[in-house]
Formats: C-alpha cells, structure tokens, sequence
C-alpha cells in the first residue's frame, strides 16, 4: 500500500513536472533563427549541409559527418549487446539436455511453417535484401540510411527464419562480414586522421548535391553502417529464435 | 500551405496539449509499469513505451509550423528557411538503436532468470533477499 503511494506520487510529481516545463515551450515556433547568419547549431548544419557537404539529408550529415565519432560510439554499442545477448543466453549441450528432460516444450515450435508462407517468403526475402540496401546506399539523398537498411535486412532474415525451420545462416560469413564492416568504419576515420589530421574528417573532394556519388565519404560509411547493423540484428534475431529450436 | 498554417494556428494551444500530453503520458505509463508490474516482460515493455515517449518529446520540440523534412531533394534545394530542426531527429535516431540494444539486453536476462527460476514474476525471484 505504501509502495503504491510512493509510486503514485513519484509518477504524479514526474508527471506534473515535465507538464509545467513543456507547457512553457510552444509547439511549432521557429527556434532556429536564420540561416544567412546562423546562431544555433540547427541553422549551422542547415547551411553547411546542402552548401559545403553537399549531402541532401541533413540528418545523415548531422549522423555521419559532424557527429561520426557518436555513431561509431553507438555502433559499438549495438555490437555490445548482440556480444553481450550472445553470451548470456550461451549453454552448454548437457545443460540443455537435462532441461529437455525437466519440461517437454510445445512440439509446434518444431512443426515447418505453412508451404503458403514459405513460398511468399522466398518470393519477398530477395526483394526486402533489395529494399534494405536500396535506403543504405541512398541514405544520404532520402530518407533512411545505415541503421534503417540494416532493420529491413534483418526483417528479411527474420521472415526466413521463422518461415523455415532448417534455415541456417552462415556464421562464418555473417562474422567476416560484421567485422570488415566495422575495420572499414574505422579505416575510413583513420584515413582522415592520416590525411587530413582528424579523426573521421571528410575530403575535400564532395560532388554535386543529389548525385549518387556525393558528400565525400559519408555514403561508405553509411554503407559500412548498414551491412554492420544488418549482420548484428540478424545475429540477434537467430539467438533469441534458436533458444527453442535448438533442443529437439 | 498557407492553410495548414492558418488551421495550425488556430488550433496550436489544442496541438500543443495533444502532443505533449500523449509524450507525457507515454512516458508516465512506461514508468508506472517498471515500477508497478510484477512481471518481467512487463517491465521491459515498459521501459520500451517509456522511450517511445522520450523520442515523441524530443521529435515534438524540434517541430517548426509548417516545416518540411529536412531533406534538400531535388525542387527542394533553397527551402532550408523552412525545414524542421534537423538536430533533435538526429538524437532520436541514435536513441532509438539505444533503446533497441537495451530492451535486446534485457529480454536475454528476462530469459535467462526464466530459466533459471521457471518464473518471471520478481516477487519469487527472492533469492538475493535479505
């Protein structure tokens, strides 16, 4: 009873305050100030983006370019927890013998889907992959980028992993694959620290805006992001769906 | 557009309690159910309705009336004087891989314990009690 009290005036006190903070913020003011002359980062990365960067997604700029270094640092981050998913849910072979014993799991998990599902799932698996690297590579030009491509990658994955029981992705590639990913992320910044003199620094080199080839080097990192992203959710997504399969 | 202005104006004091009041909420339920619930997936849904809330607030603050995405596409190369704040979406999305890693993290705990206990309700999982 008591901790229900405390709860509710912790919720209510939380609540009350970020109403009274926000209730002095409106909504839809402009807040950046002009871009001629530009006073908040807003309007700085608003100018320096389409202008000297050439990049048309200013939020891909604002990821890759200015704040690379905080990508790299939430790459590593993702690459954590799929280490880190991976070796709390690891057990040894008679560890998972002796709990098949214990408790009999539902025999449906084992049971192959429908061959309706399998057949549209091996028509949509190419063209997701297609989708999924289409928002990377494109991912300073529309919508999207690294960290959306790789999700729709791994939603492709996670389609044929549960459509097929037998279906194995190939560890040794997908680790190759994550690794070289991440080598190249950090190869690129080195590159700019070797050339330029700071870590992840662009080239001069940046195109025109709205060309495929743009913006320097923020494209191949967002190419390196994507395949990074893709490999480790989908390492992910075969942990958490082979807990169960992997008793039989 | 002109119009979407008008109406935006008209109604901004209703925009305004509707945005933030959903953001507030969500993020007031997400805690509520960390701290409430007794069941562990719970918990972790909460924490993931908690951050959808934070991202609402800080996409909501970014909004500039009448702004367009921040994306200098083709016909659209000199509208940067009317695109929303780019630097709150750019946050959001590095906060959403967070929020992904941290609710995979504690899902693979949640199993983990479930293994171990054969519950997921945290008033049996009283080993540590003291």
């Amino acid at each position: 009873m008591l901790k229900k009290l405390i709860v509710f005036l912790l919720i209510g006190t939380l609540g009350y305050t970020l109403a009274v903070t926000f209730s002095s913020i409106p909504i839809g003011a402009n807040r950046i100030g002009s871009l001629d002359n530009p006073e908040t980062v807003a309007a700085y990365y608003l100018d320096k983006s389409p202008n000297d960067l050439k990049v048309a997604n200013t939020i891909t700029a604002v990821v890759v370019n200015f704040r690379g270094f905080d990508t790299l640092g939430e790459v590593s981050v993702l690459f954590l927890a799929a280490t880190g998913l991976a070796s709390i849910l690891y057990r040894k072979e008679e560890e998972e013998e002796e709990e098949e014993n214990k408790r009999h799991i539902s025999h449906r998990l084992n049971l192959p889907s429908s061959s309706l599902v399998q057949t549209g799932a091996k028509i949509l698996f190419p063209l997701i992959l297609l989708l999924g690297i289409y928002v990377f590579i494109h991912g300073h030009l529309t919508p999207g980028g690294g960290f959306q491509g790789g999700a729709i990658i791994a939603t492709g994955f996670l389609l044929m992993l549960v459509s097929y029981k037998g279906f194995k992705n190939n560890h040794k590639i997908m680790v190759w694959l994550e690794s070289l990913a991440g080598l190249g992320f950090v190869g690129v910044g080195l590159y700019g620290l070797i050339r330029y003199g700071s870590f992840l620094q662009n080239t001069g080199w940046t195109g025109n805006l709205n060309d495929l080839v743009s913006g320097g080097l923020i494209p191949l990192i967002y190419i390196f992001v994507g395949i990074k992203v893709a490999t480790e959710l989908t390492n992910v997504l075969d942990i958490l769906l082979n807990i169960k399969s992997r008793r039989k | 557009m002109m119009e979407f202005q008008a109406l935006f104006e008209q109604y901004r004091d209703l925009i305004t309690i509707a945005v933030y009041g959903t953001a507030i909420a969500l993020i007031v339920i997400g805690l509520y159910a960390v701290l409430m619930k007794k069941h562990l997936v719970k918990i972790v849904i909460g924490l993931s309705i908690m951050d959808a809330g934070i991202h609402l607030l800080f996409v909501a603050i970014g909004y500039i009336s009448g702004g367009t995405a921040p994306i200098f596409s083709p016909g659209n190369e000199n509208a940067g004087a009317r695109m929303v704040d780019p630097v709150p979406q750019a946050l959001v999305l590095t906060a959403i891989v967070i929020g992904f890693a941290v609710t995979a993290l504690a899902l693979s705990l949640v199993i983990r314990l479930y293994k171990h206990h054969h519950t997921a309700n945290i008033d049996q999982l009283n080993s540590l009690k003291w």
